[in-house]
């Protein structure tokens, strides 16, 4: 992808752009992130309290689950398709993992470990539903939404289940690897997001996976025709987004110290506007780690700057409708040219 | 001359109700340009297809270096050596020239799993530099001209070291420039002895390029001639010269009457320029031309479906403003569109509601609230009229057959009032005998006083409905025949003249 100069896994480019191709690439993601730097400012001038480095450390940690599952939808989306179960998936995972902790007293790695293979096994079943059967991913990812939102309540009897047996798994978000920063302890869960972020762009824009990501979503038949095998790729992806929705869940359950099933619904609208309002493209083959990051920024640091000034929550809501909706018009309008 | 890369033997390939192909011969060898010519449907592109491994063929022989092969899918052309580039480019946008040429063969490291981006880069970069063209390989496709993209396919094709390309009227999307580059880059690797298989409808393209030119016509292999020993005028006749059944016709009933529809000095980008006729009541006039000439534009901006340019339009000499289909509908002017099922109709919805869609106001009361007993009569009526087969008003339009189909889209303009209907390929995938209730539609749409404009690429369907024929070329009018006079040999004539020939000759 030519945005690569720009992005995440960019330190390490090889290629140099005509000034042409990075001109347009650029602009898009510069609009994104001066977007941010614009909230940031605007926020810092009218409360004292928001550029402080807790209220910085909440943001990021509001950031964090989002962010993740933001990561795995992008994947999804590029390729064309949608992925409506990300939410309910990760609160599917974090009941897995809180079932294998706290229920029947296994190792907090273990549950770890079940949180990210059931995941995956959601993600691999979602991903044969749309490429095998040919279900549109709209629907099929509506049906694992359901299907996992159900069985989490069924596991957890409708209950939150506490980690109270394992006080280390709360450690996994909350906790600090690097704690000799006085004032400044970024949590353990917005270093997971920022590593997986690097790892994404990697996987997106230095191999095979990502680039039949990006030939699927640009178009699949040319794909399929070159000797791909689209359905297999398809597959990966959604299963690779169902990992992600593990990690998600493990931070979230880390987080509140609990699984909680009924939580989660709401996750996969908010994921997929983080990718569209960081130029991800719903019509598939475009979209970077970097802007999805972004764009999961500017919706923390909206939430968070408007609840600052006391603006009521009902319309914090409103203004990132508004927000999505811009967003998304920008980019119909840079297609247009 | 080298021995041929390529020989075909007694090609035949039917598909269900059409002979594709019939005895077909060819051959190529390498470092020549042989190109394929024929009208529409001829079976240049089957043909093709077989050579490329996307449809078998039924009988005959296919040899390669003198050794028979079979070509069972596109892999395998293309291990032959054949590589075709389609007239719709097979591009992802969204990646570079260097990814799209090498996609699904990246070079990689790292057990095969990371893409080696500058060997990518540098390889594609070769194969550019082989061909002198001045290009940077890390270019997005999508933001490249058609020209460009073309260049990229080719190239694409280079890499699978094809030694023979077939090309499927390249031209088509290019202008005059990108053409000569075109021919530059045909003219490099004819002299590095690859075999170029080259489809045309530009005629005068056809003397440029090719060293040989073979002509199909309806299947059958017409002839092969070098290039230095034949003229336009033979190729045409041969092309053509069908036999048309004289007695079919159509005898126009009486004077046509007065002008309904006067078009003046149409533009619409490249392929509608300065476009002008007039339809009469009670005649159908046949718009001819080959396929990319403008037909279809022409109708669509009249019916106010694409914005126009500039030009204007009078309806029984009150000129209109046409902005929208609904302005159109509004002056009497219907469009039948070439892809029924996409454009025409609602197929999962029963007959009874495709025919009042367009009406839809007309049968509600002041409420909003439709009045099925309305409805129900007028569409009944309409099924009767154009005798319509269908069990009954609530069929789903998807369980009838085509003409039927097409029946029901003309039913819609019908309950409409409209004086002016434009049908765009009216018979295209309608079986035979469908074909002649099409026809015998459009005679008594005639009858009935409406001014018909059929769009056609079937040549003896032109002669036989138009009481007039205008025929295009890459979107101007070449010329105007009457009906009754008009042979293939004239339309075929006026149909491939293009503007450069004009100013030479």
């Amino acid at each position: 992808m030519a945005n690569k100069p720009d992005d995440a896994a960019a330190a390490t480019s090889l290629s140099r752009k005509t000034p042409e191709t990075r001109g347009i690439s650029a602009r898009q993601k510069l609009l994104a992130f001066s977007s941010l730097v614009l909230l940031i400012v605007v926020f810092s001038i009218l409360s004292p309290n928001f550029f402080q480095p807790y209220n910085l450390i909440a943001i990021m940690l509001a950031t964090a689950v989002n962010g993740v599952l933001a990561i795995g939808v992008t994947f999804v989306i590029i390729t064309g398709g949608i992925d409506l179960s990300v939410g309910t998936m990760m609160t599917f995972t974090a009941v897995m993992a809180a079932q294998t902790v706290a229920v029947w007293n296994l190792p907090v790695f273990v549950g770890v470990l079940m949180a990210l293979v059931a995941g995956t096994i959601c993600g691999l079943a979602s991903g044969i539903m749309v490429a095998k059967l040919k279900i549109p991913p709209f629907i099929a990812t509506l049906g694992m939404s359901m299907l996992t939102k159900g069985l989490s309540l069924i596991i957890a009897r409708s209950k939150p289940i506490y980690f109270t047996n394992a006080p280390s798994f709360s450690k996994i978000s909350m906790g600090t690897m690097f704690p000799f920063i006085k004032d400044f302890q970024i949590p353990n869960a917005v270093i997971i997001l920022f590593v997986l972020a690097i790892l994404a762009s990697f996987a997106l824009n230095k191999t095979i996976f990502g680039r039949y990501t990006f030939a699927i979503g640009s178009n699949e038949e040319a794909a399929r025709l070159s000797g791909i095998n689209t359905d297999r790729w398809k597959i990966a992806v959604y299963a690779v987004n169902g990992l992600i929705c593990g990690i998600a869940g493990i931070l979230i359950a880390s987080r509140l110290n609990s699984a909680q099933p009924a939580l989660g619904q709401g996750y996969e609208l908010d994921a997929i506007a983080a990718a569209v309002i960081g130029g991800t493209s719903l019509s598939g083959g475009e979209g970077t780690i970097l802007g999805t990051i972004i764009g999961a920024f500017i919706m923390s640091t909206l939430t968070n700057g408007l609840r600052i000034l006391s603006v009521p929550q009902e319309w914090q809501i409103v203004t990132t409708g508004i927000i999505i909706i811009f967003a998304v018009y920008m980019d119909i309008l840079r297609k247009k040219r | 001359m080298a021995e041929p890369i390529i020989v075909v033997r007694n090609l035949s390939k039917a598909f269900p109700g059409v002979q594709a192909l019939q005895n077909v011969q060819f051959d190529l060898c390498p470092g020549e340009v042989h190109t394929l010519v024929g009208e529409n449907g001829a079976g240049k592109s089957t043909l093709m297809k077989i050579l490329s491994g996307v449809y078998q063929r039924d009988s005959g022989e296919i040899l390669i270096d003198g050794k028979p092969v079979e070509i069972h899918n596109p892999r395998a052309a293309q291990k032959l050596g054949i590589s075709i580039i389609h007239q719709e480019l097979n591009l992802m946008n969204h990646l570079t020239a260097a990814q799209n040429i090498y996609i699904g063969r990246e070079p990689r490291y790292a057990g095969g799993f990371l893409l080696d981006e500058r060997t990518l880069n540098a390889k594609a970069k070769e194969l550019f530099d082989m061909l002198h063209m001045d290009f940077d390989p890390r270019t997005k496709v999508g933001e490249l001209t058609i020209a460009k993209q073309q260049m990229v396919e080719i190239v694409k094709a280079l890499s699978f070291n094809a030694r023979v390309l077939i090309m499927d009227e390249p031209t088509s999307p290019l202008n005059e420039a990108e053409v000569e580059e075109l021919f530059d880059i045909i003219r490099h690797l004819r002299s590095q002895g690859v075999g170029i298989i080259y489809i045309s409808h530009r005629m005068d393209e056809l003397f440029r390029i090719s060293d040989r030119i073979t002509v199909l016509r309806d299947g059958q292999y017409m002839g092969t001639s070098r290039v230095s020993e034949t003229n336009l005028d033979q190729i045409i006749s041969l092309m053509v010269g069908r036999k048309i059944d004289e007695t079919a016709r159509r005898i126009p009933k009486g004077k046509p009457g007065e002008v309904v529809l006067d078009v003046r000095n149409l533009n619409r980008g490249r392929l509608v320029k300065n476009v002008g006729f007039t339809v009469r009541k009670g005649e159908i006039l046949g718009f001819a031309g080959l396929m990319g000439a403008g037909r279809t534009e022409v109708a669509r901006a009249v019916f106010g479906a694409d914005p126009i340019d500039s030009g204007e339009v009078y309806i029984k000499g009150k000129k209109i403003t046409i902005r929208h289909p609904r302005d159109a509908a509004k002056h009497g002017i219907g469009y039948l569109s070439e892809d029924r099922k996409r454009y025409g109709l609602a197929v999962g919805m029963p007959v009874l509601d495709n025919i009042c869609m367009t009406d839809l106001p007309a049968f509600m009361n002041a409420f909003g609230v439709l009045k099925p007993k309305k409805m129900q009569k007028t569409s009944a009526e309409q099924v009767k009229a154009l005798s319509i087969k269908t069990p009954s008003l609530l069929q789903k339009v998807k369980f009838l057959s085509g003409g039927n189909q097409q029946k029901v889209v003309v039913a819609k303009w019908l309950v409409k009032n409209c004086d002016v209907l434009f049908f765009d390929e009216p018979t295209r995938g309608i079986d035979v005998g469908a074909k002649q209730e099409i026809y015998q539609l459009l005679n008594e749409l005639a009858s009935l006083g409406k001014a018909v404009v059929m769009i056609s690429s079937e040549l003896p369907e032109i002669l036989r409905m138009s009481d007039r024929v205008v025929v295009m070329c890459e979107g101007r009018i070449t010329g105007e025949l009457d009906g009754a006079t008009a042979t293939e040999e004239a339309v075929m004539k006026l149909a491939t003249q293009r503007e450069t020939m004009v100013k030479t000759a």
